[in-house]
């Protein structure tokens, strides 16, 4: 039944989204913490925290891949 | 041409759910997504890049036809060797660049101090001439599918594979000659552990050398596609809602996402570039 992929799909993205919200705004905030707290680290800490939001992102993109998939079956 | 070519999407549109399936839907998206032998100049027609019969190798059938993605690839390659070696003949003239110079000097000093030099190390400077040309070609890869008519040749699976199957040669190259073969490989499990989990451990860490290579290949590949997906899916509501009204909103988000593409293209290339770097410096310090 196609129309119960295209919801499937709907789904996954809309969850694998809020994951992924969650973990990189917790990245954000320790960040601006760390930097308003530490200004001359900050930016080492910028860098970190972009490498560590597009491993977390990579990770989401993968559910987004596969809901991409559903919803075009 | 073009005019019944805008008709064609919307007459898609009209039945979002054919018996079919969505194959009507959203075919417009997926042509502009994924590789075709064409390429489609719109209002001018289009080119049809030549194709060759299939070659068979063993059994299995290799197409080496041209297709969009390769036109553009090579484009890219033209485009990089011309102007990089430009670039790096300008300093016999002078240790002081001049033109495009500047950019290039700011992206080579960055790559060789913040990625390879305190990543890798001094042993890295070994390997600099591969990430720098690794980094180039994926930025403009992805740049090049943000202007019109242009395609981003990594928003292919196979193109992003192949990235990441250089980079996962290069690990294993890389720590080979630092370890000699069988200390590379007895050197994966890391110091200090039990003898009854080392085996486990062996093959944890040798299935997570190819984890890391596909999480490379899905990254890439999954940031430029989801981005223009996006840009075509605001696009394509102008002809959802048959409404003109929805044009200026619909055009002023595409507008946006089209800028943070932008900023994820040169972001995806630093982050292939860097991760590749520290996989490379894990293998070479592996104590």
């Amino acid at each position: 039944m196609p129309e119960l992929a295209h919801l499937a799909g709907g789904f996954g993205a809309a969850l694998s989204v809020i994951g992924a919200a969650y973990g990189i705004s917790k990245l954000a905030a320790a960040t601006m913490e760390a930097s308003g707290r530490q200004p001359e680290v900050a930016g080492e800490v910028r860098t970190s925290m972009i490498i560590s939001a597009a491993l977390i992102e990579g990770v989401t993109l993968f559910a987004e891949v596969i809901c991409i998939i559903l919803a075009l079956k | 041409m073009w005019l019944s070519h805008l008709v064609a999407v919307a007459d898609t549109l009209k039945h979002p759910n054919a018996s079919h399936g969505s194959e009507e839907s959203s075919n417009w998206m997926l042509h502009h997504i994924s590789d075709s032998r064409t390429i489609d100049l719109e209002p001018f027609g289009h080119i049809t890049l030549p194709q060759f019969p299939t070659i068979n190798v063993a059994g299995i059938e290799i197409d080496l036809s041209i297709t969009k993605h390769v036109f553009f690839m090579w484009l890219v390659s033209i485009i990089l060797i011309v102007v990089l070696s430009l670039v790096a003949r300008s300093y016999k003239r002078s240790v002081v660049p001049h033109g495009i110079a500047n950019l290039v000097e700011v992206f080579v000093v960055f790559i060789r101090d913040e990625i390879v030099l305190s990543v890798i190390g001094k042993e890295g400077l070994k390997y600099l001439h591969y990430f720098l040309t690794l980094f180039f070609f994926i930025l403009l890869c992805n740049l090049f599918g943000l202007i019109p008519y242009g395609a981003t040749a990594t928003g292919n699976l196979a193109v992003t594979g192949g990235l990441a199957f250089l980079s996962f040669i290069l690990i294993q190259l890389a720590g080979i000659k630092k370890h000699g073969l069988i200390g590379y490989y007895r050197g994966l499990v890391p110091h200090g552990v039990p003898a009854f989990v080392a085996p486990v451990m062996f093959i944890v860490e040798f299935l997570g050398l190819f984890a890391k290579a596909f999480a490379l290949t899905v990254r890439l590949f999954a940031n430029m596609t989801a981005g223009h997906i996006v840009i075509l899916s605001l696009i394509g509501l102008i002809f959802v809602f048959k409404s003109v009204l929805v044009a200026p909103i619909s055009i002023a988000f595409a507008i946006f996402i089209n800028l943070l593409e932008i900023l994820v293209a040169f972001i995806q290339a630093y982050i292939f570039t860097m991760l590749t770097a520290l996989f490379v410096g894990l293998s070479i310090h592996q104590h």
